[in-house]
């Protein structure tokens, strides 16, 4: 998969941070069936955090942040720090990360989207807000963590599909030399 | 290893989290607003959706099953209006009643309907946006409501879209009244209303308060932002807190906020 386009990827990256944020506060059934609202941003950081640059990854954190909090009953701004972090600890760890194996986006997603509320939780109550947390919480935690788990190999399919659609494909050098190549003479 | 690059990227982070945190009250709202304006296009994508989805859903519903709806309808328009015609000779009634006795007049309610367009993306607060905005009178802090009972508050608006807080939110806390008892209390945000977005509690009944489950709770009126007599729930169980200060109980919220989907501003 062709990643690595310098301005094709920041700019698909932002798209999918703006549908991300618009997804998680719209209505959808599976929401009100499995009573918590899916979060599928920080599965956009760790896919620009293994992609892209931290340019783009601070840009997609804070465009992020503001997008989903002016949706919300939030603080403006307070999901910018979580969404940064996560992008910036997986920024750090991006040569030793496997980003083409789907179990190794999984495993990054589930710490990302659990890191992300946690630390989101975390910052209202330093701020003296009082967000309705309780044992019921823990359920919504393990399925925001979860769906983001999941989501994120489908991110880096569909983000490498749009990609490659949208640019010319790979040219990969043949390995043939023709002056290395043993020619066949008469014995 | 961090870099030089991750360290200004941090730093720019923080100073720009730290500003947008500390901007005024009123700023920071007015920039909130513009900034979901962004998502004005693809609420009213959804929106079209949704309309497309019902018109369809209506285009493929058998006849018989219109007919039949049809009757049920007309029956039941026939019923009310018998209600209401009984209704409008009680308030008349009543009106001569308060005007003999130098009772403030009570103005009727105008209800606006508005559709549910989303709901809040984090799972620690209770709102969702609704299709009202200024353009429609709406402003902060009517009541919502919708056939079942109360919903909420309209707590920030834009043009065209208004935040309402749900009951059950730390920012809409309700003074309401038990029918049978006449005891007032306040709605707060329940203990267990994580996952059950139906249950709040009521605090501060009276220490001998004689309310029981099954007990019904509309709004006082106290407070200036809901009328009176809407309803809100009913008991559930009963206990006494804060070494026996104050009776607090466990309300069923008549409406549930999480399936919400067309609901009425009241003016």
């Amino acid at each position: 998969m062709n990643f690595l386009n310098p301005i094709l990827t920041p700019v698909a990256i932002l798209l999918a941070a703006f549908v991300a944020a618009f997804l998680g506060a719209a209505v959808n059934p599976l929401s009100t069936w499995l009573r918590a609202q899916i979060d599928f941003l920080p599965a956009v950081m760790v896919f620009a955090a293994l992609t892209a640059g931290i340019t783009t990854v601070t840009v997609t954190a804070c465009l992020g942040g503001l997008w989903q909090d002016s949706l919300s009953a939030n603080p403006l701004g307070i999901s910018i720090l979580p969404l940064f972090l996560v992008g910036l600890i997986v920024h750090r760890s991006h040569e030793l990360i496997l980003r083409d194996q789907p179990f190794a986006q999984f495993a990054v997603g589930l710490g990302a989207s659990a890191f992300a509320p946690f630390l989101t939780v975390l910052l209202l109550y330093t701020m003296g807000r009082q967000p309705i947390v309780g044992w019921g919480s823990l359920w919504q935690w393990l399925v925001v963590s979860l769906i983001g788990a999941v989501a994120t190999p489908i991110i880096f399919w569909a983000m490498g599909g749009l990609t490659a659609s949208l640019t010319h494909p790979v040219f990969h050098e043949s390995k043939h030399r023709p002056d290395r190549s043993i020619r066949r003479g008469r014995l | 290893m961090f870099k030089r690059p991750h360290y200004v990227a941090t730093l720019f982070v923080v100073l720009l989290v730290v500003g947008i945190l500390n901007l005024p009250q009123p700023t920071s709202a007015r920039l909130k607003l513009a900034i979901s304006g962004l998502y004005l296009p693809l609420f009213g994508l959804v929106s079209f959706f949704q309309s497309t989805s019902h018109r369809l859903s209506d285009a493929f519903t058998p006849r018989q099953t219109l007919t039949q709806e049809l009757d049920q309808l007309r029956r039941e328009v026939q019923e009310l209006q018998v209600q209401l015609r009984q209704q409008e000779e009680q308030n008349r009634a009543n009106a001569q009643y308060r005007e003999m006795l130098g009772f403030a007049k009570t103005a009727p309610w105008k209800l606006k309907a508005a559709r549910v367009i989303g709901r809040d993306p984090a799972n620690w607060w209770r709102s969702l946006q609704i299709d009202l905005g200024t353009r429609d009178g709406v402003r902060a802090n009517l009541p919502v409501i919708c056939a079942e009972g109360l919903v909420g508050r309209i707590e920030s608006v834009s043009f065209n879209r208004s935040q309402v807080v749900l009951l059950g939110d730390p920012a809409c806390r309700v003074a309401v009244l038990i029918s049978e008892t006449r005891e007032h209390g306040v709605l707060v945000p329940g203990s267990t209303s994580q996952l059950d977005q139906t249950l709040v509690d009521l605090k501060y009944l009276p220490r001998n308060s004689q309310v029981k489950p099954g007990s019904s709770v509309v709004t006082s009126g106290q407070g200036g932002i809901f009328p009176k007599g809407i309803p809100v729930g009913t008991v559930g169980d009963v206990r006494q807190v804060g070494y026996e200060l104050y009776t607090a109980a466990r309300v069923k919220l008549a409406v549930d906020p999480s399936r919400v989907e067309e609901v009425w501003v009241v003016f």
